[in-house]
């Protein structure tokens, strides 16, 4: 009969982890990245070419170097803006205070939507603060969230952010497209 | 010299240890496996700001990051915005030479699918903001995230 080998002694395993656990605990990172994810334009080649958009299909936000912000020409403050972008870029079929309409066969949906033409022109000016600035952009992601949302719950009966068929969010996005166009930048408002 | 005896048998037994690594293991993995390693260190201070609209970024892989802020060591380098790439402090021409190393070092299919996260303090003005976006426009990154946290309710 073979003689057992002798038991090794695993008592410092523990003190071994706990250095490796530390050293972990020390060099990395838990926080989740989250934020705002948007596309930016690629470069105008000739600031020439103007491309023409009627004045009913825009709506002009701007933001200027103490923070306020104006819409269409009219002070507003950030809690309307929502509700503002919101009804701009809701469907009034013939009402020409309103962005055009224009139906749009989309196939993922299987159907014909009405699709407003309206655009929502973002300008700031350099001396605007980062928070406003992402407050602006938050508000405006939000308003078109809500109607995701609205038009999803009206035509598949739930939320937008539940559903999980591809194509249904394919055609969702393509009915109710982010329109947030960012003019070149320039100074809007003194120092 | 009887009065140092030692106690036998009258102490509480020693607990059993030997399934403490195995605990200690299991944390071990449970922190490797959640968390990702530090890619820099901040030279620059910021206070993202609050969105509700926020995405998570999926593939950590594929972001590179660029941090907007005052210099957390005010004392020698003041108190101006700084931007910082990598390791080091940069200036807004830095960032299409930036792009394009950053594009080096991935492997061809992922070079189009790559964000920028744009990691700025929120109370920077937005001129150096919109000058950064430029240079990205300009070097071809078109996918961006500004990177916030997610707002407290505040009802």
């Amino acid at each position: 009969m073979a003689r057992k080998a002798p038991e090794i002694n695993a008592g410092s395993m523990a003190d071994i982890a706990f250095l490796l656990l530390i050293f972990f605990l020390v060099t990395t990172t838990m926080d989740v990245d989250t934020g705002i994810t948007r596309k930016l334009p690629p470069p105008v080649e000739d600031l020439e070419q103007e491309i023409d958009v009627k004045e009913r299909n825009v709506l002009k936000v701007l933001v200027n170097s103490r923070n306020r912000l104006m819409v269409n020409g009219k002070f507003v403050d950030i809690s309307m803006l929502k509700e503002t972008a919101k009804d701009f870029m809701a469907i009034h079929p013939d009402n020409p205070d309103y962005p055009e309409v224009q139906p749009k066969f989309i196939d993922e949906l299987n159907r014909e939507v009405m699709t407003s033409k309206g655009i929502i022109s973002l300008k700031n000016d350099r001396g605007t603060s980062y928070a406003m600035y992402i407050a602006v952009q938050n508000e405006l992601a939000a308003a078109f969230n809500e109607m995701k949302n609205e038009l999803s719950v009206s035509l598949f009966g739930i939320k937008y952010t539940q559903l999980v068929n591809e194509d249904k969010i394919k055609g969702i996005n393509k009915a109710i497209p982010v329109r947030v166009s960012e003019a070149e930048p320039e100074d809007i408002g003194g120092q | 010299m009887s009065k140092f005896k030692t106690k036998k048998g009258k102490g509480s037994a020693a607990i059993n240890t030997s399934s403490l690594p195995d605990i200690i293991f299991m944390l071990l993995f449970f922190f490797m496996v959640t968390t990702t390693m530090r890619e820099v260190t901040y030279k620059v201070k910021m206070k993202l700001p609050e969105a509700t609209e926020i995405q998570k970024l999926e593939k950590k892989s594929l972001v590179s990051y660029i941090y907007v802020g005052p210099p957390v060591n005010s004392k020698t380098f003041g108190t101006n915005t700084r931007i910082q790439l990598n390791d080091q402090f940069a200036v807004v021409d830095d960032i299409q030479e930036f792009v394009a190393n950053d594009r080096q070092k991935r492997p061809e299919a992922d070079r189009q699918k790559v964000t920028f996260s744009l990691k700025v303090d929120s109370e920077t003005r937005m001129g150096i903001v919109t000058d950064i976006k430029q240079e990205l426009r300009k070097a071809g990154a078109f996918k961006i995230n500004y990177s916030s946290r997610r707002a407290r309710d505040k009802n």
